[in-house]
């Protein structure tokens, strides 16, 4: 109100006074109407699982589950967490998504750069590759990759079962062979940005392709990574298929496909599973909302620009 | 695009610092991905009980024969395919594009409403599927217990019915990929001009006919991105029906291509045949969605 003042006096007469029959204010409130609903009804599965899950089993095993509460807790969290070794498959997680986005971006940023800096003759070629490989369904991979699994030995060290199959060595390289193809096109998109005078000073001060690598572009790219680092961890936590497929049930699961052995095993109600599920989905949320821009624009940078 | 560095021009340790940063990646890839694409190919024309190379036996067309006329899983999966990509494409995908479109206007909250829609879209497809089962639960979900409120006395077997089980499962998955489909659109309107826009405004044109005339046919690329993104996904489900089919397989009425070729992953005897003459099929159908991205995005490159 204050700050019409300053305003000149013509554009309030322009724009600022209401005109009678102008369709915009009533627009936005149709669609704020509209997307309020949207928005509300979108979260009623979530809040439906948040209700179930603080609500003790005894109170809604008697007066049901669509019912007003009688008490609110955490007892299902502490009881889905102790109960059926949960940090233990966290853990897992960890173990798996971390190695696999660093190798995954260190992979992608090579591929990258080796595809955007250089004038080979199979470049272009190279980049399909890889970006086509991504592209398969991993259900195409599955029956030889199984079998291919059962047959790479690993040291006592790495794997218990002495095999690729059933470790997280396993995991790990198919997330990197596979997530790679994403990851080089996004980077390669955005090394094609970088001039090339800038390696072609420093090749000119003969400096060598491993420092030009390490020190020019792979540094100019922090931002691409940024991105890329967030949507690949979620990408990679969430994974339910490769786990579940290569690592025989038992305690070698990353948690998001050891839900699927717990529930029956320990979640054996509506109130556990759903404390299970939110709690699995915890990580990734945090990761989202504290890197949201990162997140989308990783999202957007793969698939919204050629 | 003029020469970044002619490789001729390298000395020794700069070729092998190179060739070891295309080398792993790609021995990688081949190792991890092309090998057994192509494995699965081969597969497909043998039979093999999994135990040593020796036990594989060409049989030429045979798997195929079987899955197509004596595998009774089989059409319905490929019909569950259709229908899933049919469903996506009709109904979650339109309604993320005209979510993004509603979004564009520069009113207020928008970064909340978007948070809300695209929040599904962050967690797994297995949190998903877990989520949802506790909705439709027959005897403790939020759906019969809404229907019975409303005083319907039927007792709806949403997961369990084979008429309506993939129905529940498609509106669990849609609602996750709505936001999907409207932050890529987002993306694609910001980029959009809106000079275009405005100018239809003036020349009278409204909401509806400057999307359809102008801004639809001017983001080509991300239609195209938006088409290619609904047809993989829908040719990979398998995470939330696999949760919501109790986590043992194909359950009668959610048969997918998908499922069935993880059903004969482990079999013994002649499984590894079907599996990969599925996972065959499964490859021909992505091809088409494969081949349009990269036309798409690899085409003005290559001149």
């Amino acid at each position: 109100m204050t700050t019409t003042a300053h305003r000149p006096a013509v554009r309030t007469r322009d724009d600022g006074s209401p005109v009678p029959g102008r369709p915009r204010p009533a627009r936005n409130t149709r669609a704020h109407l509209l997307l309020g609903t949207v928005s509300v009804l979108w979260l009623v599965p979530l809040l439906w699982a948040v209700y179930t899950s603080l609500r003790s089993y005894e109170d809604t095993s008697r007066h049901g589950y669509f019912s007003l509460p009688h008490s609110f807790g955490l007892e299902n969290f502490t009881d889905a967490w102790t109960q059926s070794g949960m940090p233990h498959f966290f853990l897992n997680s960890v173990l798996i998504t971390v190695p696999a986005v660093l190798g995954t971006l260190l992979f992608s940023a090579a591929v990258a750069f080796f595809v955007t800096r250089f004038d080979f003759r199979w470049n272009l070629a190279l980049l399909i590759l890889f970006t086509a490989g991504n592209l398969l369904p991993p259900q195409v991979l599955i029956t030889p990759l199984y079998r291919l699994y059962l047959l790479i030995p690993l040291p006592q060290w790495m794997s218990d079962s002495l095999l690729l199959y059933n470790s997280a060595w396993g995991i790990i390289a198919i997330n990197v062979a596979y997530q790679c193809g994403f990851c080089t096109f996004v980077l390669s998109n955005y090394m094609k940005t970088i001039p090339k005078e800038i390696s072609e000073a420093a090749a000119v001060d003969g400096a060598p392709v491993w420092r030009q690598f390490f020190q020019i572009i792979l540094p100019l790219c922090r931002p691409a990574f940024a991105a890329l680092a967030t949507l690949e961890s979620i990408w990679i936590y969430n994974d339910f298929f490769w786990p579940l497929t290569l690592v025989e049930t038992g305690d070698k699961r990353p948690i998001t496909s050891a839900l699927a052995n717990l529930q029956g095993q320990y979640f054996t109600n509506p109130n556990l599973i759903a404390a299970g599920a939110l709690m699995t989905a915890i990580p990734t949320l945090l990761v989202y909302f504290a890197l949201q821009r990162q997140f989308i624009s990783g999202l957007t940078l793969g698939s919204g620009k050629g | 695009m003029s020469a970044a560095s002619s490789p001729s021009r390298l000395g020794r340790g700069d070729r092998l610092f190179l060739a070891a940063v295309i080398g792993l990646p790609l021995l990688a890839l081949l190792v991890f991905v092309w090998l057994p694409a192509l494995a699965s190919i081969v597969l497909s024309f043998t039979t093999w009980d999994g135990i040593g190379l020796s036990g594989i036996h060409v049989t030429g067309i045979d798997n195929y024969r079987q899955i197509f006329t004596n595998y009774p899983p089989f059409w319905p999966a490929v019909w569950h395919n259709v229908l899933w990509l049919l469903f996506t494409a009709l109904l979650p995908t339109p309604f993320g594009v005209f979510l993004a479109y509603q979004l564009d206007r520069k009113i207020r909250f928008t970064r909340v409403y978007q948070t809300a829609i695209f929040l599904p879209m962050v967690l797994s497809l297995a949190v998903v599927g877990f989520i949802w089962e506790i909705i439709y639960n027959p005897d403790t979900g939020l759906l019969n217990s809404l229907l019975s409120a409303a005083g319907s006395a039927h007792h709806i077997d949403w997961l369990g019915n084979p008429h309506l089980n993939l129905w529940a499962v498609l509106v669990a998955s849609g609602w996750r990929h709505t936001g999907y489909i409207m932050i890529l659109y987002l993306a694609g309107l910001r980029s959009f001009d809106p000079a275009l826009k405005e100018a239809a405004a003036l020349d009278g044109a409204g909401g509806r006919q400057t999307f359809f005339r102008i801004v639809l046919p001017a983001l080509k690329p991300v239609n195209i991105i938006i088409v290619v993104v609904t047809v993989m996904e829908s040719l990979r489900a398998f995470d939330i029906v696999y949760v919501l089919g109790g986590g043992t397989g194909s359950k009668p009425g959610m048969e997918l291509l998908s499922l069935l070729i993880t059903d004969n992953i482990i079999g013994e005897s002649g499984h590894i045949g079907y599996g990969s003459a599925l996972a065959v099929v499964l490859l021909l159908v992505s091809l088409a969605a494969i081949g349009t991205f990269l036309v798409q995005t690899f085409r003005k490159e290559d001149s």
